[in-house]
């Protein structure tokens, strides 16, 4: 459909354009102004974790279309020493506790799909998803479009 | 001063924009807890209508600034919460519950009147 | 110019933009003719429609002077190649006949009758030099097809554009927000609270909240067809949102065996006030409006 969309991220002043884009794409596909958000606020979320325990990484957006649906994807990466206790960051209760300060939990509240992976050797990713329903009159535009692309 | 705070009557007013830093945050609550002390200020606006994302650190700092303010005998209301805000800092389950939250100065300020005569009556 | 420059995709010499599809001198011949004929032509087209009973909702005049836009622009997609000037001449069109109850086999009619009405003109002209004609049949005829589909398109997408605005209107509202006095609002809820009616219906609320600068809302249940957990965390929720837009929850029509039932599966209802009727709710209302210091400092507010 589109191309990925990349964000090195480096400094907090970084996730201003993380969250820019991800609201951006959001709006392109559809999104409703508080989806935009819910999906802006996650990015902002494992991005300056990103900033603050690794120092460097980088967000990767895509659009994603099974047919019925269509989605926006966050791959958070960074080549950092990992997350020891990935079970801990993911379970807590407060999204702000001072204890592991992972903001993790509460990224994941946001979306609809929430994945995470940390060793030493590879560092860190978060995949994220969320998703929105097309309804009936937007399938039957979509097909209209798909065909005059075809043909 | 990175962060322009004004002041109306003993109320001081701190305009928060998106692209403020982590540090400059920090920096606005050591402005405001100095100011306050200072100036015989009665309560301080904190205005987030600037933001169109707020996150954890976001959220602990605007606590962390209520709390320093409250040690020095100050209260906090924040304004200008947009709604999508609201509905994704509830979806996160954010600790809210220091936070006084209004729509706007007017509404701040009428609050504030009330948390301080509430105070005097109490001091009485 | 007799020279084969058929199967060059782009046969326009000067043009720099995506080239029209006739050839360049050609082409400028048959605009020019259009042009000229531009009175005959555009009577005839109108009189066409006319026979064929389309655009019936419209007078006679209204009708003379769209065509006479359509014409034009027409002409101007053929000689530029470009139907973007057209596309939104059309869709400008549609948002002006569609609520004069226009439909979609009327609009692909009247067009269809111009492209006939000019082929008809173009042969009677050109038809003693078939080779000629030829070569503007070849070039008009795929050009005055684009033209046709641009034309009907737009006019599709701009009735789903009305229907979808419709069904927007229709979902909220079967979620009324109601204000019933200054700063207080109510909003009964009544049927199946699914998440996505559930999202929808707190963003009204939000948004009510803001516009009427709200300070108590009371969120009647009584309706709900169930209640169950997920129900009550949307509720929650909505509760805690409209606490951020400086708003008071109240909830009503909860009984107090199914509050205790949610609390015992581990909802958290510490935040929400809960009172059994929609009468009561709109009394505590009030006391949180109007009466919140104590009598003998201020007068009571008088309403």
């Amino acid at each position: 459909m589109e191309d990925d969309v990349r964000i090195p991220i480096a400094a907090d002043t970084d996730l201003i354009p993380a969250r820019a884009e991800g609201r951006a794409l959001a709006e392109r596909l559809g999104f409703t102004r508080t989806d935009a958000t819910l999906i802006a606020t996650a990015i902002s979320e494992i991005a300056r974790n990103i900033v603050v325990h690794v120092g460097q990484g980088e967000i990767v957006l895509r659009a994603l279309d099974d047919g019925r649906r269509c989605g926006v994807l966050v791959v958070a990466s960074d080549e950092g020493p990992g997350i020891r206790d990935v079970d801990a960051a993911v379970q807590q209760g407060y999204a702000d506790s001072a204890s592991l300060g992972l903001g993790v939990p509460g990224a994941r509240r946001l979306m609809d799909e929430f994945e995470l992976e940390s060793s030493p050797e590879a560092g860190t990713t978060v995949k994220m998803v969320k998703w929105r329903v097309r309804d009936d009159l937007e399938m039957l535009r979509e097909r209209r479009r798909r065909n005059d692309v075809a043909g | 001063m990175s962060v322009a705070i004004l002041r109306q009557g003993d109320v001081l007013i701190a305009s928060i924009r998106a692209d403020l830093s982590d540090g400059q945050l920090l920096a606005l609550r050591d402005d405001l807890a100095e100011r306050t002390g200072a100036d015989r200020i009665r309560g301080v606006v904190l205005d987030v209508g600037a933001l169109d994302v707020i996150d954890s650190f976001v959220a602990r700092s605007l606590r962390s600034i209520v709390e320093a303010l409250r040690l020095r005998g100050t209260e906090t209301v924040i304004v200008g919460i947009r709604p999508d805000v609201a509905i994704a800092m509830v979806q996160f389950r954010l600790n809210l519950e220091a936070l006084r939250a209004v729509l706007d100065l007017d509404e701040a300020v009428a609050l504030l009147d009330q948390l301080t005569d509430r105070e005097d009556a109490d001091g009485g | 110019m007799e020279t084969e420059n058929r199967e060059a995709e782009a046969p326009a010499p000067e043009a720099s933009p995506p080239g029209p599809d006739l050839d360049g001198p050609l082409l400028h011949q048959l605009v020019e003719y259009l042009r000229q004929e531009r009175s005959a032509l555009r009577e005839e087209w109108a009189r066409r429609i006319m026979d064929a009973q389309l655009l019936r909702a419209m007078t006679a005049q209204e009708i003379f002077s769209e065509v006479t836009a359509v014409y034009d622009n027409y002409v101007t997609a053929l000689e530029t190649g470009s139907v973007e000037t057209l596309q939104a001449y059309a869709r400008e069109l549609s948002e002006r006949i569609i609520p004069r109850g226009v439909e979609t086999h009327e609009v692909l009619g009247i067009v269809l009758l111009l492209r006939d009405v000019l082929a008809r003109s173009l042969f009677a002209h050109y038809q003693s030099d078939l080779r000629v004609w030829d070569r503007i049949l070849d070039a008009y005829e795929p050009a005055a097809n684009r033209i046709a589909v641009t034309v009907g398109v737009s006019f599709v997408e701009e009735r789903e554009r009305v229907i979808r605005e419709q069904q927007d209107a229709i979902r909220e509202l079967s979620t009324p927000v109601l204000q019933v006095r200054e700063r207080l609002l109510i909003l009964p809820i009544i049927g199946v609270l699914d998440p996505a009616r559930a999202r929808q219906l707190t963003e009204q609320l939000l948004g009510a909240i803001q516009h009427h600068r709200a300070r108590v809302v009371v969120i009647d249940i009584t309706g709900v067809a169930t209640v169950d957990v997920t129900v009550a965390n949307h509720l929650v929720q909505t509760v805690e949102a409209s606490r951020l837009m400086g708003a008071s929850a109240i909830i009503t029509g909860l009984s107090s065996k199914i509050a205790q039932t949610l609390v015992d599966l581990g909802v958290d209802l510490g935040m929400m006030r809960t009172v059994g009727d929609l009468q009561g709710g709109l009394e505590e209302a009030e006391r949180l409006l109007g009466h919140r210091t104590p009598p003998r400092n201020r007068p009571t507010q008088a309403e």
